[in-house]
Order: structure tokens, then sequence, then C-alpha cells
């Protein structure tokens, strides 16, 4: 189905590029993806997502806007604190781009609905903030086979990878197994800066917009660190490690199990767990 | 001429908020002791009890990560960028 008058006026910037076109505009109206998290970085991945005219949208998130998210999560504003993430969230994309399907899923992405989530999208967008979503967001999707395009930030600083499940290095590969499980609830939040999850969260939304288009190429194999207080980027090469617990020759994790969040001793050590 | 440790951001303000730092050894292994001993505390978030480095945490040699050379008993020399580099979760 060609485009409408008013996506072509609507798209116009994007269309003329030549890597975009009528192809890619009706690849991403055809595209759907998913959303973990509709905190700091969800947001404007979201919102760069639903601008750009991605089709169908979901968004998963279980919690309600806190007053001390609106410093950097854009897509909720003062008026929803109190509300469910998603409520806000959905309507904040409906306004921005009313042509699109937005799903708003209040729940935690679990070991028993991951999978069901991850596979009724062409790939997933991972904003969490915890380490057991991370590993399993990560695990769905390479036994899913779904791409997943995974940020993260802390304080000044974030990291972006995108991962093609079997053909480039899975967050497992680069980090084996997340810090010591324990499960010590209430442990405090390391601080981070509105503009750090802003710039990581965008180059999320940039690789899910090249993965749906096929423009350019992606950021696989490789680890994207963004260090704020230096306005530096730097990246490292990574790869699929063959002992990988899930994407390896041998893989040990064949289905998803719950991954218990690190103890609040390694979150003093490591700021930005949660 | 020393070499290059490039602290994550998470660890620097145990590094006066520098995000590259000098350090000396041979090895990675001797790196970082050099490095706990310019900045206390960084060690024990990069290694375990044992001193084995944790498995959220990656060193990488002039862009190679040390997994897939000698590990820690990887060889270092002068004018090399080591790059530490942690799973971080924030979001």
């Amino acid at each position: 189905m060609s485009l409408s008058k008013e996506e072509i006026a609507r798209y116009s910037r994007q269309l003329i590029l030549p890597e975009i076109g009528v192809a890619g505009q009706e690849r991403l109206r055809r595209g759907s993806v998913l959303l973990v998290g509709a905190g700091g970085l969800g947001s404007p991945a979201a919102l760069y997502l639903a601008a750009a005219g991605v089709g169908t949208l979901g968004v998963i998130d279980p919690e309600s806007v806190a007053v001390s998210n609106l410093h950097r999560q854009i897509l909720h504003a003062s008026g929803d604190v109190g509300r469910a993430k998603i409520l806000s969230a959905a309507e904040r994309l409906q306004a921005i781009n009313p042509g699109l399907t937005v799903r708003a899923i209040q729940a935690r992405l679990s070991a028993d609905n991951a999978r069901a989530h991850v596979e009724a999208y062409d790939l997933v967008v991972d904003g969490s903030d915890n380490f057991s979503t991370r590993y399993l967001a990560n695990d769905a999707c390479v036994l899913s086979g779904k791409p997943l395009v995974h940020g993260a930030a802390v304080a000044f600083g974030g990291q972006v990878m995108t991962i093609l499940p079997r053909r480039s290095a899975c967050f497992r590969c680069v980090f084996p197994e997340p810090p010591r499980a324990g499960g010590i609830p209430s442990c405090q939040e390391a601080g981070v800066l509105g503009s750090v999850v802003g710039v990581v969260g965008t180059l999320m939304a940039h690789e899910a917009i090249k993965i749906l288009t096929g423009a350019g190429e992606t950021l696989h194999d490789r680890l994207l660190v963004f260090e704020g207080r230096q306005s530096r980027f730097r990246e490292v090469p990574v790869r699929r490690d063959a002992a990988c617990a899930v994407c390896g020759d041998a893989p040990t994790i064949r289905e998803l199990t719950t991954i218990d969040e690190p103890t609040c001793r390694e979150e003093e050590l490591w700021p930005g767990g949660k | 001429m020393a070499i290059t440790v490039r602290v994550p951001t998470p660890l620097q303000r145990l590094t006066n908020g520098q995000g590259e730092v000098a350090c000396e050894g041979k090895t990675v292994n001797e790196l970082l002791a050099d490095l706990e001993r310019r900045y206390p505390g960084v060690k024990e978030r990069l290694c375990d009890a044992d001193g084995k480095l944790r498995r959220f945490v990656n060193v990488f040699v002039n862009e190679e990560d040390i997994r897939f050379l000698q590990g820690d008993q990887t060889a270092v020399k002068d004018g090399d960028e080591v790059s530490i580099i942690p799973a971080i979760a924030g979001g």
C-alpha cells in the first residue's frame, strides 16, 4: 500500500533521504518495535520511533510515574505523576503520531511472558533499568531470533550495542553473567543526567530505524561507549563467544529463567544496577 | 611513557573525575594493582575476593578483549591503551 498524501507531507524530510525513500517509509509503517521500559532511555527512543512513523509500538513497563522521573523521562509530564507510565507514554506517542498503533502493556518482562511479547514484534529496544530484565531481554531475543538494541546509562555515561541473534555478539557474549544475585530490595539509584539518557536513548531509536529500513550499517559486534564527562564516544569491537551460555555452540540456556537482582553490596560497588 | 587506562564512568569518582589515567605494569594484573595503588578502591570493584576479574567487567587491551588473549596475564607495554568496560543496567 503506497503512502498517503498526509504521510508524504509528514515524512517528507526523511523520505528524500535516498537511504529511506518510499520503500523505507513503508518498511517503518509495517514495522513493529517492543520498547522494554518507558523510562529515561525508552522515552527518547519511543518518541523518535513514533515520530519516524514506525507502525506499531509496544511499550511494556510495570511502574507509575514518580516526580523524580521527570528530569529525564520525557514521555511523561508533571500531571502524570502517579499514573501508569504506559498510559502517559501511549497518550504522548499517539499525540505525536495518531496513525500509529500503540500497545500499552502494564507488566514487568518476566521469564513467563518474555518470549510471547518479544515474538509479537520485529525487534526489541531494551531501555530497562535492571540487570535481571536486561539478561532476560537478551536471552528471549536470542531464543526467538529477534534483533535487540541494547542501551544502558548511569551517571554521566552509557553504552549501546545492537544484537543480531546468532550472527553477532549478544549481551551475554560480552558480559557473561550479571552481578551476583541476592535480591535484597531498596537499593538506591546511583543518579543520572537526563541529557545522558537522551543521547543513549536517541541512539537506540537510530539503531531500530536502521534495522527496520536496512539503511546504513547497524552497531553490531561493536560496543559504543559514551563518556559524558568528556563528551567522548569510543567503541570496542566485541564478538560472539563460542562458549556463550545462550548463543554459543553448546548453550546451557535453552529456556528462560528468572535472574535475581544484584545485592545491595554489589550496588554500592557498581552504581547503576537499578 | 606509561599505559593509558580508560576508566568507566561509574568509577570516575574514584579517579577524581578523570576518564583516562596513566599506570604501569607488565601484565593486566600488574596494571590493575598499580591502578589500585594510585586510586584505592578500584580493584575490589573490578575483581572478586579471589582477585579474578568479575564476570560483568571486561578489559580491553588496544581494543582486544583480554578474555580472548591471556586474561589478566595478558602482556601490556608502554603506549598501550587499556579500557575497562563494565556492564551497566540503568535506564
